[in-house]
């Protein structure tokens, strides 16, 4: 308004030059300072109205489902009532909220969002952490590699932290894979875990039908992998963004269904047991005689089985990051680049883009193979029950929250997802609520995951991380 | 014959509740381009509510007509009320603080949203399926040779009328009232419509409330039709409306109405005459078909690219 009226009587005394008009303005501006600090005890009748409201909204949310439990009796459902868990729902909820809007967020509440404010805040954080590593690059590096390679001999590694290893380099064998489809060539696909399926039903089939071992079975894995991302690949090519990650979806379901049903091949939901373990050269991780622990005259111990397989994934999982990283450095991977920064251009300058994206989509599957087959062989027993959609889910979820394009973002997120898993045993039925609102938690406070800088690939003198923010997610 | 026709009746009504789940995605997608993956899961939660209040209720079979009518309504309206809520939570959660954040970050949160309620229901529920005893029960038989009799169910009826009911004013108020025309301002140009005073924000948050409400309608359907629920019911029928919502042409309201009863008729014939096992293999199918061929769908506008 103030600004209005200045114009408006500049009009009528006729020009006055630029410096008047501009101190009448700031005069007008004065008395209506636009960032005027509300008085504490507004403030805290609009952030208890807020909380109030926040409360009620939660009372209409939880009070059905919480308070009111149908369970199955004689004749139809009865009801128990249970009123505390809804009262203690709706008070933390509004206490937080109140407690959020008066010290943290520290606005009036129906001013604009906070998250701004606080990514800024983590993203200071993470670029400082970020240009550490960028710094100590290198030796970062060798010393993680190390201390990966000397974990198996070291005092506090006893079987539960090798399980907890391989876990974790299985699903950052899963993540880096995948990032190749999403990070890089930008093709959201949520259906990775019909390939690591393919990949582990490949190798069970093969080696209880035909008696081959894990290294012959390994390869034809990943390339029958890498033959279904084909047959996925071409016929959704032309497909972008959502649709794509739709049929994605859709196809890993297909997968499991056929998996279930196919009785004769896959004996359906029993699952098939009995698959080979690996054997080092021929030579079986077995008590008695011809064994891994006869043979190099060691003591028997079953864990001798466990950091072999520790072994094998640790070395699969790095020649996954290596092969990523190389590639990415090939004309192949600048287009999976090019390709996720802009479609269009790159048919421009001619980039084979079908070649680009089933490339993508063949190399992605094939590692996803690779840690399926890995996964039947250490379990010894698959079934469809392990490659549901919310693997698929936890998959993506990994890559995302790591940061998109982002090798090491991955392998922090898959440590801290296996963490709060880890923790969270406790509460078995609240582990995937928990783990359900941190990915929407985390999303909102960095959307660009938690490393928030990348590294190009192409520089023009001086190689210089920049921020996510610059990169493009693909449009499919 | 007379079995062809008894599935027709009964893949119009699957159809008819894909149908009315599908308008939430198609109205979703229309206005902020994103699929909200956690609509099959809202449905879920509605079909739970519905089924608490059908509980508190206390009705069944035996429940006078005229009660037993004021009671469904009664049903309706608390379930569409309270999906109503947490549509608008949803949003507000998962959808509003990523606004114009990068494209993947929504549905991130959505899947995040769609977990959190799978276990929220699980916990606060119980993992154990729910049966109900019919309530709405009889039905009339239409046709009769060889001893195979085709019936259409009162409940059956009762669907397709709703159905029928909801989307004739669905499409009145979207193409008549005040909100419609904001809403599809919104969805030409959310820009330009802010400039012009549209309130976006809100525009959006009703359009999933509008959403949810619908999908709730849907589950308290489904509970009456199936007798049976679990936590697990939104994700399947949420990417079978999906389907639909795609194959009518996504954005458009009658689209998502023939999508979905064209999935229902797919789907049910499919398990007639073929394989009941792949009945899920069959919806899938026919949605990357559509999506390969056919993508814009049976009534949906093409989608033209700007450089």
């Amino acid at each position: 308004m103030a600004g209005r009226d200045t114009q408006a009587s500049a009009v009528d005394t006729g020009p006055v030059g630029a410096e008047i008009e501009e101190e009448r303005r700031a005069e007008a501006y004065a008395g209506e300072p636009p960032f005027k600090t509300e008085p504490v005890s507004n403030r805290l009748v609009v952030a208890l109205k807020d909380a109030a409201i926040a409360g009620l909204i939660t009372l209409a949310l939880a009070g059905p489902m919480i308070g009111l439990r149908t369970e199955t009796a004689i004749g139809g459902l009865s009801l128990s009532q249970h009123w505390l868990p809804v009262a203690v729902t709706v008070a933390v909820v509004a206490l937080g909220r109140l407690v959020l809007n008066l010290f943290v967020w520290n606005r009036a509440p129906g001013a604009p969002s906070p998250v701004g404010g606080v990514a800024d805040v983590g993203g200071r954080g993470a670029a400082s952490l970020a240009a550490l590593l960028d710094k100590w690059r290198w030796q970062a590096m060798v010393l993680v590699i190390v201390f990966a390679l000397a974990m198996p001999f070291m005092p506090f590694a006893g079987r539960y932290w090798m399980d907890q290893a391989i876990v974790v380099l299985t699903y950052c064998m899963l993540g880096w894979g995948l990032n190749i489809v999403v990070g890089l060539a930008g093709l959201l696909d949520l259906g990775y875990v019909a390939f690591y399926a393919v990949g582990a039903y490949s190798f069970a089939l093969l080696a209880t039908n035909f008696d081959l071992g894990f290294w012959v079975c390994l390869p034809m894995a990943g390339l029958l992998a890498a033959g279904w991302g084909l047959i996925l690949g071409f016929p959704v090519l032309r497909l972008r963004g959502d649709y794509l990650a739709i049929v994605t979806l859709a196809f890993g379901e297909i997968i499991r269904i056929i998996l279930i049903n196919w009785y004769d091949l896959t004996n359906g939901p029993d699952g098939i047991s009995g698959i080979p373990r690996p054997t080092l050269f021929g030579i079986p991780f077995e008590r008695g005689e011809g064994g891994f622990a006869d043979l190099f005259g060691l003591e028997y111990e079953p864990i001798q089985r466990i950091i072999y397989l520790y072994y094998i994934i640790l070395i699969l999982a790095l020649i996954t990051n290596l092969v990523t990283l190389r590639l990415r450095r090939l004309p192949v991977g600048r287009a999976w680049e090019a390709l996720r920064e802009d479609e269009i251009a790159c048919r421009s300058l001619g980039i084979n883009t079908t070649n680009t994206k089933l490339t993508a989509f063949a190399i992605g599957a094939m590692f996803g193979g690779f840690a399926g087959s890995f996964f039947a062989t250490r379990q010894g027993f698959i079934s469809p029950e392990s490659f549901t959609a919310i693997e698929s889910f936890i998959i993506l979820a990994v890559v995302v929250l790591g940061g998109l394009g982002s090798q090491l973002g991955i392998v922090i997120a898959v440590i801290f997802l296996n963490a709060a898993f880890e923790l969270l045993r406790e509460l078995q039925e609240f582990r995937m609520l928990i783990v359900g609102m941190a990915m929407v938690l985390i999303m909102v406070w960095r959307p660009r995951g938690l490393i928030a800088t990348r590294q190009p690939s192409v520089f023009l003198k001086k190689r210089q991380a920049v921020s996510a923010d610059l990169v493009g997610e693909g449009r499919g | 014959m007379e079995y062809f026709v008894q599935q027709l009746i009964n893949g119009v009504t699957l159809g008819s509740i894909y149908g009315l789940i599908a308008i939430g995605y198609t109205m979703v997608y229309g206005i902020i381009g994103m699929i909200n993956f956690a609509h099959g899961d809202i449905f879920m939660v509605g079909a739970f509510i519905a089924l608490i209040a059908l509980v508190v209720l206390g009705v069944t079979a035996t429940t006078p007509f005229v009660i037993l009518l004021l009671a469904l309504l009664l049903v309706i309206v608390v379930a569409m009320s309270l999906s109503a809520v947490w549509g608008w939570t949803l949003e507000r959660l998962a959808y509003r603080p990523l606004r114009g954040s990068f494209r993947l970050a929504p549905l991130i949160t959505a899947i995040g949203m769609s977990i959190t309620l799978q276990n929220f229901v699980q916990i606060s529920q119980g993992a154990r399926v729910k049966p109900v005893q019919p309530i709405v029960t009889g039905g009339y038989a239409i046709m009769e040779r060889d001893g195979f009799v085709v019936q259409i169910s009162n409940i059956q009826i009762v669907i397709i009328l709703v159905t029928v009911a909801l989307m004739t004013g669905f499409t009145v108020l979207i193409a008549k009232t005040a909100l419609g025309r904001s809403q599809r301002a919104c969805e030409q140009d959310s820009r330009m419509a802010s400039l012009l005073g549209v309130n976006v924000d809100g525009t959006i948050a009703l359009t999933f409330v509008m959403g949810a409400s619908l999908a709730a309608v849907a589950g308290l359907m489904y509970v009456l039709y199936y007798g049976v629920i679990d936590f697990y019911i939104g994700f399947l029928a949420g990417v079978k409306a999906f389907t639909a919502a795609v194959l009518g042409g996504i954005g458009s309201l009658p689209g998502a109405m023939l999508g979905g009863l064209l999935i229902g008729l797919i789907e049910t014939f499919w398990s007639a005459y073929f394989s009941i096992e792949y009945k899920d293999v069959a919806a899938f199918s026919i949605l990357a078909i559509t999506l390969i061929f056919l993508p814009s769908g049976l009534l949906g506008r093409p989608e033209v690219e700007k450089v």
